[in-house]
């Protein structure tokens, strides 16, 4: 192991751990998905500043999401997820009886027969909660970036803002980061052989400006900052939602001892990150490299030593 | 290159020797990563502008490089938005750069099967061709009689996407020629808004802005999907609710508004009436009303006359009422000891049995959408109404309220609008905890109560609620009425509306009168702002026609053509139908598939000698004729058409200079960064040139119908080219005194024709010879009213009617909900808002007798438009359909109304015609033939009718299908499966949508039986990347009599799997509905 080697937890200073001494402090993403209006201003935002392609026109029947998820061709994703359940001191009118359970809202009518008559359950006895999660995904950004460390040709980077970077003009399109990813962010275009995802808007952020989806996010849902603060003022957040009634909320990603080291990239959640589709305990998928390198250099010098035994054994 | 920058350039020398040893960072950073320069840097320029969506006014920073466009993103120095967008917003970098827009002018001939290419200046000729040309055959001198001096057979449509100075223009030149069907969008989306403000406070405007939202205590949005349709606005009821306000959310569908609030209530579409009633009649029976507020700046202790009677004592009918003419006689509404009229100028614009009504010497109110000239001004009064503070006499309008309202308890709430009791309370117990002095809560709507038969009394009822509960005038409370055009304000304020001059004057009346004192005459006793209306009145006439208009020929008064009863946009339609109607202008609107009855509308078009459309794209309504789905039925043959179709493509938003006007009276200023392409170019360059082509062609004319057209001014400097100067537009309509010098303020308009100004409310938007609407001082060097961003009018004033936010003496009802209060020693009023109010006159001050005009005014006459100073709990005039709401059933409805044996609102406006079926009502054999509920919303995804969304890749691919909202217990009645197709039927037309299957649609329990709703976006059609069915097909020409606004928002339908079938057989499935229901030409028409 080298002195770059992430600590356990990832280096407290990615940007300076790949070569960049004198960089700006790190900064990233805070994605306060209580505040989602689901309007995907940001995925739109995004596309016009990086002019990314469109991707087709896909009714997906998924509630108000048609994007399906993060790709190539789209950088930031909003997910909508529709639940029978309270948020906090919300509730609706909605009179159905029954609340099931989390995320289990039957959406599709197998034909089972009901004596039920639709609507009786109406009035306070039979009210059920009901919840509509919207959430701006985006790549993480992680401490410890598994996409960049399996890069062959260093056309993914850590830049001087701590983000990681696909550089188009190196990328050949091997395709090795794609599985590497955690989150399953990276992705190929298949027109084009390139992998692509979100930059943080690297050319913005050298002109003193905030990401484009940042800067359109009507409610200050996504919030651009040096990653420090963001925890901090993350951290404030949850406190009051809790303290306003919404038990649920949490945050996801914030911590530096997590599988990736912490991501860049963080959110303030109301449910599990797998209702949003997010893996619940990311690791970076190269974490076990060295020391399969190590396990690898043991057994190659225990060959070379057994091999050399023979070569010597037969001298003798 | 030297030895060390050639290796420097080789990452692994970089990485064996810099910092980077493992080649994931600087050493991995290629040559182009480093020269990365965002292009918001290496612009030439940046050019601040508007953005051209919905009406919240979100600022827009354009940067431009080597003459093109190449970036579009928020203004963070908008005290309004803050920097943000929505998607759409975010889109309009592809919106007005992209592949879609058309840069050629297209013609189509008659019968030709498809366009033709045409050069841009022999279009124009051969429009003016077509307009003069129409307009001499079709012009008529007199009617029944009456001089009209007027065509009818010409119409244009549209102009809420475009700037104040556009509709400036085609309201000057069409009204010049003789044209009165002259329409926007205003009317399909926001006129009963003006009839509803209008009436109860004295103009007809939001009587709020954005920003104050985050002040409220509670927040009820209802008939609104606010944060879909308007989301960077929505960050201020965000804003409130960090703060702590409490966000209820009214509304048939669970929304993306609704998600955020902290109480979802859902409700039959159509009954909001019901259900605000019942609040209504909660406050008044649980005494929480304000009732210092209420006596002081309201009309609660006015006596109404003997002859009045309530829908209670009528089995829900007002009295007055005369079945035969289907309007009310209002003379039995009046105030006790005051001789009431309709407001200023409206006593002149009657229907032909109020002119009868007239000749017998009374008084009355009728139909032809009069309402609406409450736009910037109450009804006005006569005589001096009596009052009992104690507001116990049995006459009292307050008594009246408790009595009408006393009918909507919680029980009736739950049986009309399928909402439950405790649910119902708890929205009780939120407003009325969070109003009276210390606290206040603002109400946010938007068309999903203007669309209705009683669209303008829903809003009534929420005025009511609002003045009840002491919530107009102050921080934090207000109606926020939510626009959704960029500058739809600006076209009914600078109105291409019918029946309205600029400022709300109204559009006279044929033979009402003889000239323009007739038309103005103010009686003595009246007070306000109104009594001035001969000034507002003379110097537009002298804006238009200059010299030409003097004191010898009443300023060119009888140079404006005369309406004799409805012109509306509906009655056009039906005049296409009839072949009355010739020629028309689409000014970016899309009717074919954004207004009611889509196919009424094509087949109207069908029926025109030539039509003119002007868009980015080649929308719906320029297409009909070669793939509408009329041709696909065979209801029409492409060659049979003998219309012919002008495409024109327009000029957007980045490319011309003007003005928008806000959802908040907020006139922004968007610069051009660059010049259109091609053949596109502004409607102001298309209306300034049609203008002077018309007239180089009448020159000469002795003709007296010529003589409007060629006396008006129309001499605007050309720049750029042959661009006219927006600016100097604005200037004519800010006005001029005698020496030509801008006016600061409409107090300075004359009557004597020294004064010239092309819309008086705007009076001050160009003074000093500023434009004020230009005005950009960023938010963080302001407070939060932010007054030196852009211009609002009136007098840029931001909340209305503030004089209420203080008591009657003059000091804040409490010091959280300080707005604006007397100074006794400096001798005037002061706070953060610009003074709704004379800003010296005391608190204590009386008028001496015999004052008349603003000097009758009192020191407490908080709502100075109106005619007695009051907000009005009760309108004593002014509306057609009653002096209060009530609640009757939407003219589809699968429910017998519980209130009254009167089902529907007795004076809405029917249009019996074979594409025009009405179902049978609730109740009647045949009505569950079309069993459930259905409602229209907007996406935050598309806009309208789609013409500025479908076509725009980015959007489309979000929201890429026309789809309907069903609940899991529909879709198991009806079979429907989740992602799956199904056909939609009416009496009007049938359409196929993909099934969301969802339990944010829940079947509601109304009087017993379970109502199913359906939710459909209607932004469709068939053209355009992203298609589908419009929901428009399957919706009726049913109006509010007031302001002619269709009933959109509650229709019934049937829903069944599958898709629609395609050719004659679409249109034998809907026939055989018909039959089924045993629908005749009278159903659903009685009174």
């Amino acid at each position: 192991m080298t002195a770059n080697d992430p600590a356990p937890g990832g280096p407290a200073d990615p940007a300076g751990a790949a070569g960049h001494p004198d960089h700006p402090p790190r900064v990233g993403f805070f994605t306060d998905t209580s505040v989602c209006i689901g309007c995907k201003a940001c995925e739109v935002a995004c596309k016009e500043w990086n002019a990314i392609p469109e991707d087709g026109l896909n009714f997906a029947a998924t509630s108000y999401d048609n994007s399906g998820g993060l790709g190539a061709d789209t950088w930031r994703h909003v997910a909508f997820i529709e639940q029978r359940r309270p948020l906090g001191r919300q509730h609706t009118g909605v009179a159905r009886d029954g609340a099931g359970p989390a995320g289990e809202a039957a959406a599709v009518d197998l034909g089972m027969p009901s004596f039920e008559r639709p609507g009786d359950g109406a009035g306070a006895d039979g009210r059920g909660e009901f919840r509509w999660l919207m959430s701006s995904d985006v790549c993480k950004h992680c401490t410890e970036a598994a996409c960049l460390d399996v890069c062959p040709t260093g056309a993914l980077f850590r830049t001087e803002y701590g983000t990681v970077v696909v550089q188009e003009d190196i990328c050949n399109g091997c395709g090795y980061c794609v599985p590497a990813c955690p989150y399953g962010v990276i992705d190929k275009r298949e027109d084009d052989g390139r992998v692509w995802k979100c930059t943080m808007c690297y050319d913005r952020l050298g002109a003193g400006q905030q990401p484009a989806c940042a800067q359109a996010c009507p409610t200050d849902s996504i919030q651009f900052g040096e990653l420090d603060e963001l925890r901090e003022r993350a951290a404030r957040r949850v406190t009051d939602l809790q303290l306003a009634g919404v038990d649920s909320a949490r945050l996801y990603g914030e911590d530096p001892g997590d599988g990736v080291g912490g991501a860049g990239a963080f959110f303030l959640l109301l449910d599990d990150p797998e209702v949003y589709g997010l893996p619940p305990d990311p690791v970076v998928t190269t974490r076990d490299l060295p020391a399969m390198w190590r396990h690898a250099g043991t057994a190659a010098a225990v060959l070379l030593a057994g091999l050399a035994a023979t070569f010597l054994g037969r001298r003798r | 290159m030297g030895i060390r920058q050639w290796l420097d350039a080789w990452p692994v020398y970089r990485q064996l020797t810099g910092d980077d040893p493992l080649g994931r960072g600087a050493a991995a950073e290629s040559a182009r990563s480093r020269a990365l320069t965002a292009r918001t840097r290496t612009a030439d320029r940046v050019v601040t502008s508007v953005c051209p969506y919905c009406a919240v006014g979100c600022s827009q920073n354009v940067y431009v490089r080597d003459d093109e466009v190449v970036q579009i993103e928020g203004n963070p120095d908008s005290p309004v938005s803050r920097g943000r967008l929505c998607p759409k917003g975010a889109a309009s970098l592809q919106l007005t750069t992209g592949p879609s827009r058309r840069r050629t002018v297209l013609y189509r001939p008659p019968h030709a099967r498809d366009w033709q290419q045409l050069d841009l200046d022999t279009a124009m000729d051969m429009v003016a061709d077509r307009v003069i040309e129409t307009r001499r055959r079709t012009w008529r001198w007199e009617e029944d009689g009456r001089r009209v001096a007027r065509t009818l057979g010409i119409a244009s449509l549209g102009g809420a996407t475009l700037d104040n100075e556009e509709n400036y223009l085609i309201k000057k030149l069409l009204t010049s020629l003789g044209v009165i069907q002259v329409e926007n969008q205003a009317r399909v989306c926001h006129s009963a808004t003006v009839a509803g403000l209008g009436t109860s406070f004295g103009r007809g405007g939001a009587t709020t802005f954005m920003q104050d939202l985050q002040h409220a205590d509670c927040i009820v949005i209802e008939g609104s999907n606010f944060a879909e349709a308007h989301p960077v606005g929505f960050q201020w009821v965000m804003e409130a609710k960090a703060r702590g306000a409490v966000v209820v959310h009214v509304d048939p569908h669970f929304s993306r508004t609704s998600a955020h609030a902290d109480l979802h209530v859902p409700i039959r579409a159509g009954t909001d009436i019901a259900f605000l009633g019942g609040i209504i009649n909660h406050v008044i029976t649980h005494g929480a009303y304000f009732r210092d507020y209420l006596l002081a700046y309201t009309n609660a202790a006015t006596i109404v006359c003997e002859d009045y009677r309530d829908t209670e004592d009528l089995d829900g009918l007002f009295s007055g009422f005369s079945p035969q003419d289907r309007d009310y006689d209002p003379d039995s509404w009046q105030y006790e000891g005051a001789q009431v009229a309709a407001a200023a100028g409206q006593r002149e614009q009657m229907s032909r049995a109020e002119w009868a009504a007239r000749e017998e010497g009374r008084h009355r109110v009728g139909s032809s959408g009069r309402s609406e000239q409450h736009g910037s001004g109450g009804a006005a009064i006569t005589g001096e109404p009596s009052y009992d503070e104690t507001l116990e006499h049995p006459r009292c309008v307050f008594q009246i309220l408790r009595r009408h309202f006393a009918r909507y308890t919680p029980e009736v709430v739950r049986d009309v609008c399928g909402i439950p009791e405790e649910t119902f309370l708890e929205v009780c117990r939120h407003l009325t905890e969070n109003s009276g002095r210390d606290r206040t809560s603002a109400f946010c709507y938007a068309v999903g109560w203007t669309q209705h038969t009683t669209g303008s009394q829903f809003i009534r009822a929420a005025s009511i609620l609002q003045l009840l509960l002491g919530n107009i005038g102050r921080p934090g409370g207000g109606i926020q009425a939510l626009r959704g055009h960029a500058s739809i304000q600006g076209s009914s304020d600078i109105p291409t509306l019918f029946n309205l001059l600029p400022g709300y004057i109204p559009m006279p009346h044929a033979h009402q009168h003889f000239g323009l004192d007739d038309f103005v005459r103010a009686d003595a006793a009246r007070k306000g702002y109104w009594a001035n209306m001969r000034a507002y009145a003379v110097s537009l006439l002298k804006a238009w026609w200059g010299d030409a208009a003097t004191a010898d020929n009443d300023y060119g008064f009888d140079y404006l053509p005369r309406l004799t009863g409805s012109h509306a946009t509906y009655d056009t339609v039906m005049a296409q139908l009839d072949g009355s109607c010739r020629g028309y202008f689409l000014m970016g609107e899309n009717p074919a598939v954004g207004s009611a009855n889509s196919r009424a509308q094509r087949l109207g078009m069908a029926n025109l000698e030539w039509l003119v459309v002007r868009d980015f794209s080649l929308i719906e309504s320029a297409t009909w004729w070669k793939d509408g789905p009329e041709i696909e039925t065979g209801e029409l043959r492409t060659e049979d058409i003998g219309t012919e179709v002008f495409f024109f493509p327009a000029a957007s938003h980045t490319e011309k200079s003007g003005s928008f006007t806000n959802t908040n009276r907020m006139l922004q200023w968007h610069d051009a960064a660059v010049r259109p392409k091609g053949d596109a170019r502004s409607d102001l360059w298309f209306m300034y040139h049609l203008g002077r082509i018309i007239r180089e062609k009448l020159a000469g004319s002795t003709d007296p119908m010529d003589r409007p057209v060629l006396d008006l001014t129309w001499d605007y400097p050309l720049e750029d080219g042959d661009e006219p100067s927006a600016e100097a537009v604005l200037a004519e309509i800010n006005g001029r005194d005698a020496a030509g010098r801008p006016l600061s303020r409409y107090q300075e308009l004359r009557d004597d024709g020294s004064t010239s100004c092309g819309c008086w409310i705007y009076c001050g938007v160009y003074a000093d010879g500023v434009n004020q609407s230009r005005r950009r001082r960023p938010a963080d060097q302001q407070d939060w009213i932010a007054a030196e961003w852009a211009w609002a009018w009136p007098a840029n004033r931001r909340v209305l009617y503030n004089r209420a936010s203080a008591d009657p003496d003059g000091r804040p009802w409490s010091e959280r909900k300080a707005l604006v209060w007397w100074d006794p020693e400096e001798g005037r009023w002061a706070g953060h808002d610009v003074p709704d109010f004379d800003g010296t006159r005391p608190p204590d001050y009386r008028p001496p007798e015999g004052a008349t005009g603003p000097d009758a005014l009192t020191g407490t006459d908080a709502f100075i438009m109106q005619a007695d100073g009051r907000g009005w709990l009760y309108a004593p005039a002014g509306l057609t359909d009653g002096p209060l709401p009530t609640h009757y059933e939407p003219q589809d409805s699968p429910v017998t109304s519980p209130l009254y044996s009167q089902q529907r609102c007795p004076t809405r406006l029917v249009y019996p015609h074979p594409l025009n079926r009405y179902h049978p009502a609730g109740g009647d054999p045949g009505a569950l033939v079309y069993p459930y509920v259905i409602t229209t919303y907007r996406l935050t995804e598309h806009f309208t009718a789609g013409g500025m969304s479908r076509w725009t890749p980015y959007l489309s691919e979000l929201q890429p299908e026309f789809f309907c909202e069903v609940s899991p217990e529909l879709a198991a009645e009806r079979g429907l499966r989740h992602g799956d197709w199904a056909t939609l039927v009416s009496a009007r037309n049938a359409i196929e949508a993909r099934v969301l299957v969802t339990e944010r649609m829940v079947p509601l329990r109304v009087a017993g039986r379970v109502v199913h709703q359906i939710g459909l976006p209607y932004h469709w059609g068939p053209n355009g990347y992203s298609t589908g069915d419009a929901a428009n097909e399957l919706s009726s020409i049913a109006l509010d009599s007031n302001v002619h606004i269709q009933e959109v928002k509650a229709l019934t339908a049937d829903i069944r799997p599958g898709r629609r079938p395609r050719g004659p057989a679409l249109l034998e499935l809907v026939r055989e509905y018909q039959r089924r229901a045993g629908i005749t030409d009278t159903t659903g028409t009685e009174v």
